[in-house]
């Protein structure tokens, strides 16, 4: 039976593929070949999703070695939800490579392109759908290593020293992650993920344990670049090309962001992270500085890809403040953002690659009265923008909403009203970007009409549906997203 | 624990901090990437630490052969070693476009002709 080896089948598909891209010397059949994958590993993400909630949590043991010895695949509500965003990001960025502007990317190898990209997201799905702390590590690494060749794809020689940067801090992060890892397994003997956590809950005030937790923790952050270990994540977002920003955006931190949840609850149990750890009060922290002071940077941008960077991490900033609750509606309202983050981000930086296949550049002097050249590309604009506010009927009002009810839930009200502000930090540099796009007169003789080619617009269309879908029919993300928060919680004995 | 032990640890430790101060303090991206290799290894280093007991063999089944090292750290870092070289390798390539483009390999003197 195929269907039984699903869970393995998720990663394996687009890791063989990724070579056979390569091999396929054509970049049209390489790209025919890509979209096939993206979109079959997408179907088995649906029906992977499809099973754990009709039958609860899967476990896969790999290469059929049973669980605390062999590696372990295990899906659960939130893993489901998960791949679900990486896979259907991957599907519509694949679909929308078709034609890449010649200024953004080399079109002579896109054979190599769509295999790393494929590398990259066998590492994003692997991450997720592991159940194996090392196996975590070697999929991070992969993921990482390709996408540290996908920034230097960009065709601005910055691009290469923004990829040097990313590799630098990336394997830093990875490194803390593997050296916490070995603190465990030297503590516990094991590696697989629902062993650690039994064994975990029976050692008591260990001092490896807790440098294993630092370590984790600080790795992670590194790698879903939360304020202040942020800093390579502006300059490889803007000078990679646009539809590597766009996938890197809506996926790569958010995996972070899961990859900390896993280890919180999952491993270390919620108990000894915000208690015994005192977790809650350094990622409030954190979080705010990087919801304010993200928001506040992004104003000043003249670059639309750099200004989206820094929105970016202020986004995060909210994902791991909804964490440092350490509530149900906390746990609920990250889970949500990270569905509804990836939506606008994505939808945000595939019109930016639009405006860049026909403009060759986004700083925003260039966008004048562009909202009258390419009406829909900036219809797509100011509605993902919209959800980045956090407007009523947007998916970003209800990642907000959850966030503002878990704050008051525990009388924060100061930690509400900062959301409030970094909000209107955001409508500030949203407005910057439609007023220069609608408000401002075209360039002279620049006036006709330029939409960019299908394949690109249908992609940011689909997602900015999504932004607005999601906001109005809340059952398939927050449903999902609380069940998820109930596993997670209930984890914990 | 043997003073073996704890001398290994302690090694780790001041390699770590070895690697991390060459990556934040050195200008040549070479140099950066040789910190890189030398914290990587550092950590390692605490790996087969873990695994060795003092006068433990491979795990082999043969008379005579009553004490084993654990091989389980030791063949998770061979999968590591593999990862840091892949990571090496494409910081070199990186650092080896960087060159054809800046003609320089030093930070400085690529944010200075960044600025002009």
């Amino acid at each position: 039976m195929i269907s039984s080896h699903l869970p393995a089948l998720q990663v394996v598909l687009p890791l063989i593929s990724a070579p056979v891209c390569v091999l396929i010397r054509k970049g049209l059949v390489a790209w025919m070949f890509a979209v096939a994958v993206s979109w079959i590993t997408f179907v088995i993400a649906l029906a992977l999703l499809v099973h754990v909630v009709a039958n609860g949590p899967l476990s896969y043991a790999m290469g059929g070695w049973a669980a605390p010895y062999g590696i372990v695949y295990r899906i659960d509500l939130l893993t489901a939800f998960v791949l679900i965003i990486v896979a259907g990001m991957g599907a519509l960025v694949t679909t929308s490579a078709f034609r890449v502007a010649p200024g953004d990317m080399s079109r002579d190898h896109q054979n190599f392109f769509f295999g790393i990209f494929l590398l990259v997201l066998t590492g994003l799905l692997g991450i997720t759908v592991t159940g194996d702390a090392f196996n975590l590590y070697v999929f991070l690494e992969i993921s990482s290593l390709a996408s540290y060749a996908l920034v230097a794809l960009g065709r601005d020689r910055r691009a290469l020293m923004a990829a040097f940067q990313y590799l630098i801090m990336g394997t830093i992060g990875a490194t803390f992650i593997l050296a916490g890892i070995g603190l465990l397994y030297a503590v516990t003997g094991t590696l697989n993920m629902e062993d650690l956590a039994q064994r975990l809950q029976q050692v008591d005030d260990s001092r490896a344990v807790k440098a294993a937790f630092a370590f984790i923790v600080v790795g992670a952050s590194l790698k879903l670049a939360l304020f202040p270990l942020h800093a390579w994540l502006p300059n490889a977002y803007t000078h990679a090309p646009a539809l590597v920003s766009a996938f890197l955006a809506a996926t790569a931190t958010k995996v972070g962001v899961y990859v900390l949840v896993r280890f919180i609850y999952t491993v270390f149990g919620g108990v000894f992270s915000f208690e015994t750890m005192s977790l809650g009060p350094i990622l409030m922290v954190f979080g705010l500085c990087a919801a304010l002071v993200s928001s506040l940077v992004a104003i000043f941008q003249e670059n639309v890809k750099r200004m989206f960077a820094y929105s970016s991490v202020a986004q995060i900033g909210y994902m791991v403040l909804g964490l440092s609750f350490a509530s149900h509606t906390g746990l609920t309202a990250a889970i949500v953002h990270i569905f509804n983050h990836a939506a606008m981000k994505g939808a945000l930086f595939l019109a930016l690659a639009c405006a860049v296949y026909r403009l060759g550049s986004v700083e925003l002097s260039e966008l004048r009265g562009l909202g009258r050249r390419m009406p829909i590309t900036f219809a797509c604009i100011v509605i993902a923008g919209l959800s980045l506010i956090g407007v009523p009927l947007t998916g970003g009002f209800v990642s907000k909403w959850y966030l503002v009810s878990a704050a008051l839930e525990q009388d924060l009200w100061l930690v509400a009203a900062a959301v409030l502000v970094s909000s209107l930090f955001a409508v500030v540099y949203v407005w910057r970007v439609v007023e220069v796009a609608y408000f401002q007169s075209p360039p002279d003789g620049k006036g006709a009409r330029c939409e960019a080619p299908a394949s690109l617009v249908i992609p940011t269309v689909a997602l900015a549906v999504a932004c607005i879908y999601f906001g109005i029919d809340t059952e398939p993300t927050v449903g999902v997203a609380r069940a998820a928060a109930n596993e997670l919680l209930a984890s914990i004995p | 624990m043997t003073t073996l032990g704890v001398f290994n640890y302690w090694v780790a430790v001041v390699l770590t901090m070895i690697g991390l101060y060459l990556v934040m303090a050195s200008d040549n991206l070479v140099k950066k990437l040789v910190g890189l290799n030398i914290f990587q290894t550092a950590v390692f280093l605490i790996y087969i630490t873990i695994g060795k007991v003092e006068g433990g063999t491979a795990p082999i089944l043969k008379e005579g052969f009553d004490v084993y090292s654990n091989p389980l750290p030791h063949v998770l870092i061979l999968t590591a070693i593999v990862v840091a070289v892949a990571t090496t390798s494409v910081g070199l390539a990186l650092v080896t476009r960087i060159k054809e483009e800046y003609g320089s390999v030093e930070e400085a003197e690529m944010r200075k002709q960044d600025e002009e």
